[in-house]
């Protein structure tokens, strides 16, 4: 009855079509505002008049009501937050929000936040308890307990199906998402990138001459088994179905007319589904594999080791340096660097300078904006020698007057904040002692995902205050992570240990997580149950 | 935190990273090359006629309906990210995980659930014909639920009000007082919208003195007005904030960041020059500086080379012809863009690669490196030959590096240098079992006979006799030395 004629990518390409009617639907983005500001303008321009209507998902943007005062313009909101992309996995798919909150210091999408948490409130019952760390976590639960506070309150009465939810901000753990990713759904996505759930496999990974989008979650058979596996485990797992799918197909040998029928209509659609999978990854492996190969990748973990460890920290160094050099990758070589910096306290201020001079060298002099934003984040800082805190806290609290911005916001927290790692994974002991050789195929950990090297920081915490069902116990390592840490549980919500649903947990990542650590909170899911 | 060299050793050497590698040798590539081998000799089987690979979206709907479509126009236009001064966003969408079991409500339940949220398969039903009742009374809410014009709301009541969605007049805040009391209640409720839509209407009202100088003690407000002007492009109003609150050097960085909106170059390199007095760093100026020497070198280096090349007359760029401009490019590809086309070239040339080097001062390590890589790429081994020769004073020549010899060779392959050439430099590789290790893997037999006579190893010396020819002459070098 709508009668959509056809539908177009929102781009800077004009819109050719007969249609009086537009309909938008779109990210608040400033960028898609200028697109679609030029087209409504070009339509202006070439004298056609047109009705539009521009719906934002999830939610308007104060910055894009503006672009709403344009002629025959009218706006609208979609509230969609979540998506699931698998069995376990839901995402609120706003690749903007780490660099609008952490670079920028802007808040806006903490109210989406909120409303995610509410809308997973009301369909799954009120959370048994809530723990969190980071001053965003902070904020966001916050503001969903005032707006929850305003609702019906329609989550009363429906029996709790999540036992706990865990907050955490991004930036108590940089390192983990600087790791290089051993387990295999990691290096698709380091290799390939996954979006939402989905891949592109190229030709050089089909086999054949056409790219293939393939949709990548438990449902695929064989991509569930091998995914949370370190990669070494996955050959041997390949190679193994391969052997059976082959055995599967030799029986048709021996089949008269009547078992050959039965084959064919019971179960050669499953083998086939099976083969198709499976030459699939057994592509996207070897694709894998000769990208690292030339690369070096043999050296950069054992770089990447060094700095995790702490030692033998002048030849990882040179590696980077090196690496630098060779041009190898722009963002592999800042991503070792912010490694070096987020695990050394910031850059020893020589190494910083030539590192940086080389960097523009190498990968262009514009990177000097790279640069002072990174230093922003507190992802690559150097060392000062005579600024100590006490000097800038002073300056500081000169200018902070009012209660409402009493606390010291992030812009200030970089100097504030120290990165402290070696002393949180000293006390969480995130560095493994084994003696003799770390089973990748049998984990008893969760470094695992690392090759035995790292236990991640962010899953170590998660794990720890479950266990204590708080922070008792972790209040230096809270010091050390700088704070903001809470945990509060509902009284309405009985603490019952015997209910099924205090086993589910909910662990939200404020600004984005790795395929590392949900491989390895999957591990400890299925190690405590 | 610094372990001892033994102890460094035995850990290195411990199986715990021989777990995984990725060398070639490796077993397990072997194996994995295997079962490619026996999934592909199915395929002659396997029926790819009817195997239409049939793709569906993750709603169950075949690819191509609109309802797919739909979803990919969404997911693709969440997927840029901004390009130049990117900060690392590894999988930076907010993730939630959410583990399996239980659900008496599948995930799916998240949009069948509740009126009030339109499902995504609403939408698409909404377009393809059925069930629009649905959806369209959501387009159209009543007026009264948008607007608000109704005077009393206190701050406090208007920011709540505003977090629910509801668009309020702010007009009645007259007064300064009540607008910072507006201000701060926003903030406190922590959204962000919110509290750009409060700055915005300041912003309107206010007049631009006090709006600074009541930001400069509210960090969190400044921080979203900032944001707010970079991204609306208010480039004078945010270059005035940020000289009021004495930010000299973002100020600087932030007039630099225009030159990226500056496509011709001849403008860029005026704008450049431009930039050198601004308030960086000392260390930034340099850059800055290099920044514009170097775009006003590439501007000369192209219009000659361009010339060059139409003329025709030149026989590198006849057997090489530029696939790209060389202008807006990193100063090492600039350098083996030179040592590719301009290597002989005195010093005294724009294009020479010396010129370049004395420039800039760059570091020896990145010249022989780029040097190296450039006359490789040419197959002018000479000239490989002579970036490693160095004459001591007593005439002797000596070959070194100041790269290792390693990279060397690596390099030397990967352009698919002949043995003889090799072998050269694997030969010069200190380490030993970097040497071997080489020296096998391409076939540098000379250099793996010599070694092992070194070490006096002759059990490898006569194992390694299966890997020559017979009757080659290394097989003979190999038995006049085990004869000796």
């Amino acid at each position: 009855q709508h009668e959509v004629d056809k539908l177009y990518k929102v781009e800077s390409r004009p819109a050719l079509s007969t249609s009086d009617q537009f309909c938008f639907l779109v990210r608040p983005r400033i960028k898609t505002m200028r697109y679609i500001a030029d087209i409504v303008n070009a339509d202006k321009m070439s004298g056609r008049s047109r009705k539009y209507k521009i719906i934002f998902s999830p939610q308007k943007v104060s910055l894009t009501v503006l672009c709403c005062h344009l002629p025959h313009v009218t706006c609208d909101e979609w509230s969609f937050y979540l998506l699931p992309l698998d069995e376990d996995i839901i995402s609120m798919e706003l690749p903007e929000f780490f660099r609008d909150y952490f670079l920028e210091g802007d808040h806006r999408w903490i109210n989406s936040v909120a409303r995610a948490l509410q809308l997973l409130n009301s369909l799954y019952g009120p959370f048994g308890k809530a723990y969190g760390i980071g001053r965003c976590a902070k904020m966001s639960y916050e503001l969903w307990r005032d707006l929850e506070e305003e609702s019906e309150g329609d989550s009363q009465g429906r029996k709790p199906e999540i036992g706990n939810v865990f907050l955490m901000d991004r930036d108590p753990d940089y390192v983990t998402a600087l790791c290089s990713q051993m387990v295999y759904e990691g290096l698709v996505d380091d290799t390939f990138r996954i979006k939402c759930g989905s891949v592109d496999f190229g030709p050089d990974v089909t086999s054949s001459d056409k790219s293939i989008k393939v949709l990548l979650n438990a449902q695929d058979k064989v991509f569930s088994q091998i995914r949370n596996e370190h990669f070494s485990s996955v050959f041997g797992f390949l190679s193994q179905k391969s052997r059976n799918l082959q055995a599967q197909y030799d029986r048709r040998r021996g089949m008269d007319i009547k078992q050959m029928k039965n084959f064919v209509s019971q179960e050669l659609k499953g083998l086939k589904q099976e083969h198709r999978l499976l030459s699939l990854h057994i592509g996207a492996c070897e694709s894998i594999m000769k990208k690292k190969t030339k690369q070096d990748f043999q050296e950069m973990i054992k770089a990447e080791h060094s700095l995790l460890e702490g030692f033998d920290i002048r030849e990882s160094t040179s590696f980077i340096e090196e690496h630098i050099d060779r041009q190898v990758s722009p963002i592999e070589s800042l991503r070792l660097m912010c490694l070096l910096s987020i695990t050394e306290n910031g850059l020893i201020p020589k190494d910083y300078r030539s590192l940086k001079t080389q960097y523009l060298q190498s990968y262009g002099p514009e990177h000097l904006l790279t640069f002072h934003n990174l230093k922003r984040i507190g992802l690559l800082t150097e060392q000062s020698a005579g600024e100590t805190l006490t000097a800038v806290e002073s300056k500081v609290s000169k200018l902070v007057t009012d209660r409402a911005a009493g606390k010291i916001t992030d812009a200030f927290n970089s100097l504030a904040r120290r990165s402290n790692f070696r002393a949180i994974s000293k006390k969480l002991g995130l560095i493994p002692r084994v003696d003799g050789e770390y089973d990748l195929k049998m984990p008893r950990d969760m470094a695992y995902v690392f090759s035995g090297a790292y236990v991640p920081l962010s899953c170590k915490i998660i794990e720890q205050v479950l266990e204590r069902r708080g922070w008792l116990g972790l209040e230096e390592v809270v010091r050390l992570l700088n704070g903001n840490e809470f945990s509060i549980s509902d009284s309405a919500v009985e603490d019952n240990p015997a209910w099924e649903s205090q086993r589910v947990i909910l662990a939200v990542f404020l600004g984005g997580c790795t395929f590392s650590e949900i491989a390895a909170l999957r591990f400890l899911g299925k190690e405590r149950g | 935190m610094s372990r001892a060299r033994a102890d460094e050793e035995e850990y290195w050497h411990s199986s715990k990273f021989r777990a995984f590698t990725f060398d070639d040798e490796d077993d397990e590539l072997s194996q994995l090359k295997e079962s490619k081998r026996a999934v592909n000799s199915l395929r002659d089987i396997v029926d790819d006629d009817d195997d239409d690979l049939e793709r569906v979206s993750w709603s169950g709907e075949p690819v191509g309906s609109i309802s797919w479509s739909i979803k990919e126009t969404a997911s693709s236009s969440t997927s840029s990210l901004e390009g130049r001064d990117s900060s690392l966003q590894k999988g930076s969408s907010s993730y939630a995980a959410f583990p399996k079991q239980v659900s008496s409500y599948s995930l799916s339940s998240l949009f069948k659930g509740r009126n009030k949220l339109p499902s995504f398969q609403s939408l698409s039903d909404a377009l393809s014909d059925t069930g629009i009742k649905n959806y369209a009374p959501e387009l159209r809410k009543p007026k009264a639920d948008y607007k608000d014009y109704s005077s009393d709301w206190s701050p406090k009541d208007t920011v709540r009000r505003m977090q629910r969605g509801k668009v309020c007049s702010l007009e009645r805040f007259r007064s300064l007082q009540d607008k910072l009391v507006l201000l701060d209640e926003a903030v406190a409720g922590h959204d962000g919208n919110v509290i750009t839509a409060v700055l915005i209407f300041l912003k309107r009202t206010l007049r631009r003195e006090i709006l600074f100088r009541e930001l400069e003690v509210r960090q969190v407000a400044l921080c979203h007005l900032i944001h707010f002007l970079k991204e609306t492009g208010e480039q004078k109003l945010l270059l005035d904030l940020l000289r009021f609150l004495d930010r000299t050097e973002e100020v600087a960085l932030s007039q630099y960041r225009e030159h990226l909106n500056i496509q011709d170059v001849e403008k860029r390199r005026e704008f450049l020059k431009g930039c050198i007095g601004l308030p960086f760093s000392a260390e930034d100026t340099s850059h800055i500086q290099d920044h514009y020497t170097l775009l006003e070198r590439q501007i000369i280096i192209e219009a000659n080379d361009r010339h060059l090349e139409s003329a025709g007359q030149s026989e590198i760029f006849r057997k090489y012809p530029r696939k790209a401009s060389i202008l807006n490019m990193p100063l090492v590809t600039t350098l083996f863009y030179s040592c590719f086309y301009h290597y002989t070239e005195a010093e005294g040339t724009f294009s020479s690669p010396t010129n370049l080097k004395k420039t800039f001062k760059i570091p020896d390590k990145q010249y022989v490196l780029t040097a190296l890589a450039a006359r490789a790429k040419l197959r002018a081994w000479d000239d490989v030959d002579a970036l490693f020769t160095t004459k001591n004073w007593l005439g002797y020549t000596k070959k070194k590096a100041p790269i290792g010899f390693h990279r060397v060779v690596e390099i030397l392959q990967r352009n698919n240098a002949p043995v003889q050439v090799l072998q050269e430099y694997v030969r010069l590789v200190e380490d030993v079992e970097t040497r071997l290790n080489l020296a096998t893997k391409y076939k540098c037999h000379d250099v793996v006979i010599e070694t092992y006579r070194d070490l006096k190893d002759r059990i490898q010396l006569t194992a390694y006799k299966c890997k020559v020819e017979r009757g080659s002459a290394e097989e003979d070098k190999i038995n006049s030395i085990l004869n000796n």
